[in-house]
């Protein structure tokens, strides 16, 4: 940076004649990548950082107003919050957050590459960060798809069934989220095919990277599903253990309202139990509390649960403190509050809230991520057209900017969604 | 840069005319290069053609509202005539519909960018002696959001209204089946371009100031600007979540301000006024600036204070962020939460008193001339003050229990946002008219304009302080048989001040058909913009600007041969302008 700033200083120094006076009229003695209104490049890249600098600013704001609501519904529901956390896949949250910090660093060598005019570089290292965007993404359909498919939605629209966490059928969310980009895919692979038939170089050599970057989505979806299903009983044991925990931790929630488990109650009528294990935890108006920790302690003897055997502790001791056999709860509530309770929780407006913002906040940061990808390819093209140079390398350093912001913001997502329990 | 070469910097005589040179009107012509243009005069002329046209419609809906009002029983949206509009509502709904659309339109569609983005887009650059803004296509771009924000305006007046008020509170806002997502949305897009134009601003002043124009050597106006953007770029961002949480509060049923779900519609409170309130002062810091440079100019005397108020400007962009609350004595806070934003309210009213003192201090002996632009800004003095004093009646915890949402409160914005804003914006238009079209207006029209316009306001919300704090409440269609007369009053004063506005319309049309040529420096005034020809040429300047003090008038003359002002060589001793520790911009002070 250093040295290139210095540079820029010499090269203003170097025309000391270019100031208002000719105004703009005489384009002749501008640099190409000079707009008429600056003097300098300096003023241009000057004015380009700043502008870029409140632009952040006004990005940060703007995801401000969801982290306040966050923190307003946690610190009233934090059981709800903690509970409902852990539907969501620690370890596709951990592969996304390093992917989008790769991306950050090559994002951020394009920068200097740039500012070295390494040129062929320079295009690597932005369709490296393109496909860490894209396997992002990828990993993210799977997160989603999996999610609507179990009806964990927003508040409104909330439908997950604890008796019946697998429901058959229903759309195919995967698919709808993949077709898009598979129409992509082709389109640029066809694109890559016909430029190589006809010879234009400059449109097989943009083809090529944008291919890459396409496939990547789907290695990011591979990948997820890798995940998501490695040990696909392991995966659903963990959501029963969510359900579980949830149950477990309806304390202060209690007290709350009941006028909308009549919703739910009809849901519970309709649908039969299709997973064998899903009967123990279920049973939505009358909880076993014994079956309920015997599902807790045999999801414990996994030896990698380790926060579920933390669980287990938890509730053994509060058994033992609790004298009228009542497994877990420390409340003075009446026994049919406590059978209501895991109920409340999951009620579509208490979960749902958890849910609401969690989709806002991911969703808000997708779209980011696409509106990234639609800058950088955008960057792509121009630095296979090697329009930057040690004096112009704005557009490089700006968009940098902004995927770092991109990426800080998941940094504070990633914990404060999936590492709360 | 030369300033140091060519001290004296001007040509003794200008041009007073445009010489043959193109300005930036005939330089280029058709639709086309007006609506492809990056050029920020020809932007900010669009704009003020857009949001006059807002104005309009945003002054006839609340010609309808002060019409209905009549009687008590109201007289306009009950009687049939407007049934049609909604056949499957409650009469008085349309009346509803007609405030809340009154509401939207003024604050998003015209209050908000009328001085920032028309004015200012015009003159910012120019008085900075800048070819252009730093980002002249998010510029445009600016433009056609508030285009399109004005569209999804229109679409939602169309559809179905909006009958929520301009703050589309929950739980109301989540259940009328008014189009609220297509205002919201209209208001969400209109944000981005209010975002657009502070963003372009702070860069532009930040780094296309010329050689010599130190941040203490700005015209106020820019630092008004400044601070105004501050707030957009800062405040806005806060809005646009909270309308996007609305609309998916609306489709989806998110939870977060829809109690139906357990959400909260105080957290929806806050979260707009967060916004709204600074954005009060999006809409009056402008003004301000114009009113700084309306008053030195025609009163041919340097600004007084000059510091004070550029910090001013800063303080109370700053303070703005801190004191929203006041809009919720009422909604239910903890009591030391209220007592802490009512002091933190009373705040502002130290810097706005600054302001206040040295605009009268300059006019104290500087020889006034009494034109169009300078009897707007004594009305703005006069009608701010009285805007402002009412504010802390309302920023007292006990009265505002009394005064909340009452007529007081309509009338207390009104001053501010129109006797305050709106006045200043006529005067800044009145002022700068003859650099935007390079004619001159009748100044005999401007001056009855500027009286109609006073004492049609004054009669229109006078009266409604004493109605507010006799406990009328407002939005309400129809009114106890007592409050008559005084709503009787308010309607006259309505009508008269409608009939001043068409007078200020009138003129300024009048002057493009039949007014005589405008000079380079009608007024006399002495910072960058009355440099340049009349209407600029294309890239503002035919030579670079000698920066030199924007307040010094000494050398500026009115030569009566010529019948125009004209600059003539300092009698003081010249001092070169590049030190500016020495020069008298700094020494008067």
């Amino acid at each position: 940076m250093a040295t290139t700033d210095a540079g820029l200083v010499s090269d203003a120094h170097e025309q000391p004649g270019h100031g208002h006076s000719d105004h703009g009229h005489g384009d002749h003695d501008h640099p190409s990548y000079l707009a008429h209104h600056f003097d300098t490049p300096e003023q241009q890249f000057d004015s380009g950082k700043l502008g870029m600098w409140l632009f952040l600013v006004t990005e940060v704001l703007f995801f401000s107003g969801m982290f306040c609501a966050y923190a307003i519904f946690r610190a009233w529901r934090p059981e709800v919050f903690e509970g409902c956390s852990q539907f969501l896949n620690t370890k596709l949250g951990a592969i996304n957050t390093g992917v989008l910090l790769f991306s950050s660093f090559t994002m951020a060598w394009g920068v200097r590459c740039a500012q070295k005019e390494q040129h062929k570089l320079l295009t690597v290292m932005l369709a490296t960060t393109l496909s860490c965007a894209t396997i992002f993404l990828g990993v993210k359909a799977i997160e989603y798809s999996h999610k609507w498919h179990l009806g964990l939605l927003p508040a409104g629209l909330f439908s997950y069934d604890p008796s019946n966490p697998h429901p058959v059928g229903g759309p195919n969310y995967l698919a709808y989220i993949c077709a898009p980009f598979a129409i992509i895919t082709a389109g640029v692979a066809v694109w890559l095919v016909v430029s190589f038939l006809r010879g234009a170089k400059f449109q097989f050599e943009c083809a090529k990277p944008l291919l890459v970057v396409c496939l990547c989505f789907f290695v990011g979806v591979g990948l997820g599903t890798i995940l998501e299903s490695g040990g696909e009983e392991g995966h659903h044991e963990g959501d029963h253990a969510a359900v579980a925990a949830v149950e477990g931790e309806h304390g202060g929630a209690a007290e709350h309202g009941e006028e909308h488990s009549h919703e739910k109650e009809g849901e519970h009528a309709e649908e039969p139990a299709a997973d064998a294990v899903v009967d123990l935890p279920a049973a939505g108006a009358m909880v076993n509390e014994s079956a309920d920790l015997a599902v807790i302690e045999r999801l414990a003897s996994d030896a990698t649960n380790t926060g579920l055997q933390d669980e287990l502790a938890a509730r053994r001791a509060q058994s033992q403190q609790s004298a009228g056999g009542i497994l877990y709860d420390v409340t003075d509530d009446t026994s049919a509050t406590i059978a209501s309770a895991p109920e409340d929780v999951l009620r579509p407006s208490r979960a749902g809230v958890f849910f609401s913002i969690y989709y806002c906040m991911t969703g808000i940061h997708a779209i980011h991520i696409l509106a990234g990808i639609g800058v950088l390819v955008w960057l792509l093209v121009r630095s296979i057209r090697q329009d930057f140079n040690r004096n112009y390398f704005g557009p490089v350093d700006y968009v940098g900017l902004y995927w770092h912001i991109v990426d800080m913001i998941w940094i504070y997502l990633f914990p404060l969604m999936y590492l709360i329990r | 840069m030369s300033a140091g070469s060519v001290p004296s910097g001007y040509e003794v005589k200008d041009p007073g005319y445009p010489t043959s040179q193109e300005n930036y009107l005939t330089n280029s012509k058709g639709i086309l290069s007006w609506a492809f243009t990056l050029d920020h005069k020809r932007i900010g002329m669009m704009y003020l053609i857009g949001v006059s046209t807002a104005f309009l419609l945003g002054g006839l809906l609340a010609l309808g509202i002060r019409l209905h009002l009549f009687a008590p029983d109201g007289i306009l949206f009950n009687n049939g005539l407007f049934q049609w509009l909604a056949p499957d509502k409650a009469p008085n709904d349309i009346y509803n519909q007609v405030f809340t659309l009154h509401g939207a339109i003024m604050v998003f569609l015209f209050i908000i960018p009328s001085i920032p983005a028309a004015l200012g887009n015009f003159l910012v650059p120019v008085m900075l002696g800048a070819k252009d803004v730093a980002f002249p296509r998010l510029n445009l771009s600016s433009f056609y959001l508030w285009v399109g924000g004005a569209v999804f305006f229109v679409m939602a007046l169309l559809a179905s209204g909006l009958d929520t008020g301009w703050t589309f509170y929950t739980p109301y806002s989540t259940t009328t089946d008014s189009s609220v997502i297509l205002a919201t949305t209209g208001a969400f897009i209109l944000g981005f371009s209010s975002i657009f134009t502070g963003l372009n601003f702070i860069v532009t002043i930040n780094t296309m100031r010329p050689p010599g124009m130190t941040w203490f050597r700005m015209p106020l106006f820019l630092w008004a600007t400044y601070s105004t953007s501050i707030i957009q770029v800062l405040a806005t961002p806060v809005l646009g979540i909270t309308l996007l949480l609305l609309i998916a509060e609306r489709t989806m049923h998110i939870g977060i301000f829809d109690p139906e779900y357990n959400g909260d519609p105080v957290t929806f409170q806050h979260f707009f006024w967060f916004y709204s309130h600074p954005a009060v002062y999006i809409m009056i810091l402008p003004a301000f600036g114009i009113i700084s440079e309306l008053i030195s100019v025609h009163s041919h005397k340097r600004i007084f204070g000059y510091r004070f108020i550029a910090y001013s400007s800063i303080a109370i962009a700053l303070l703005s962020f801190i004191v929203w609350g006041h809009h919720m004595f009422t909604s239910g806070m903890s009591p030391i939460t209220t007592i802490i934003f009512s002091a933190l309210t009373f705040t502002v009213s130290v810097p706005s008193a600054i302001k206040v003192f040295n605009w009268v201090a300059t006019m104290f002996k500087g020889s006034i001339s009494l034109t169009t632009p300078m009897v707007y800004a004594i009305a703005f003095i006069f009608l701010f003050t009285i805007g402002g004093l009412t504010g802390l009646h309302l920023g007292t915890l006990a009265t505002d229990m009394h005064l909340h949402d009452t007529y007081f409160v309509v009338a207390h914005f009104h001053y501010v946002m129109v006797g305050g804003t709106v006045v200043s914006f006529l005067g800044g238009v009145f002022h700068w008219w003859p650099k935007m079209v390079g004619k001159m207006y009748s100044e005999a029209g401007g001056l009855i304009s500027a009286a109609l316009v006073f004492i049609g306001f004054n009669l229109t919300f006078l009266p409604q302080f004493i109605l507010g704090s006799r406990g009328m409440p407002r939005r309400y269609a129809t009114y106890d048989p007592e409050f008559a007369p005084l709503h009787q009053m308010s309607t006259y004063g309505a009508l008269i001040l409608g009939v001043g506005l068409f007078v200020a319309l009138f003129v300024l049309i009048m002057s493009l058909i039949n007014g005589k040529k405008a000079p380079a420096n009608p007024w006399g005034g002495a910072t960058l913009e009355w440099n340049c020809t009349s209407p600029p040429p294309f890239y503002n300047f035919e030579r670079a600007p000698v920066v030199g003090d924007p307040y010094e008038f000494g050398d500026i003359r009115w030569d009566t041969e010529l019948d125009r002002y004209v600059k003539v060589e300092p009698e003081r001793e010249v001092v070169p302008s590049e030190t500016p520790a020495e020069t008298p911009a700094h020494a008067g002070e």
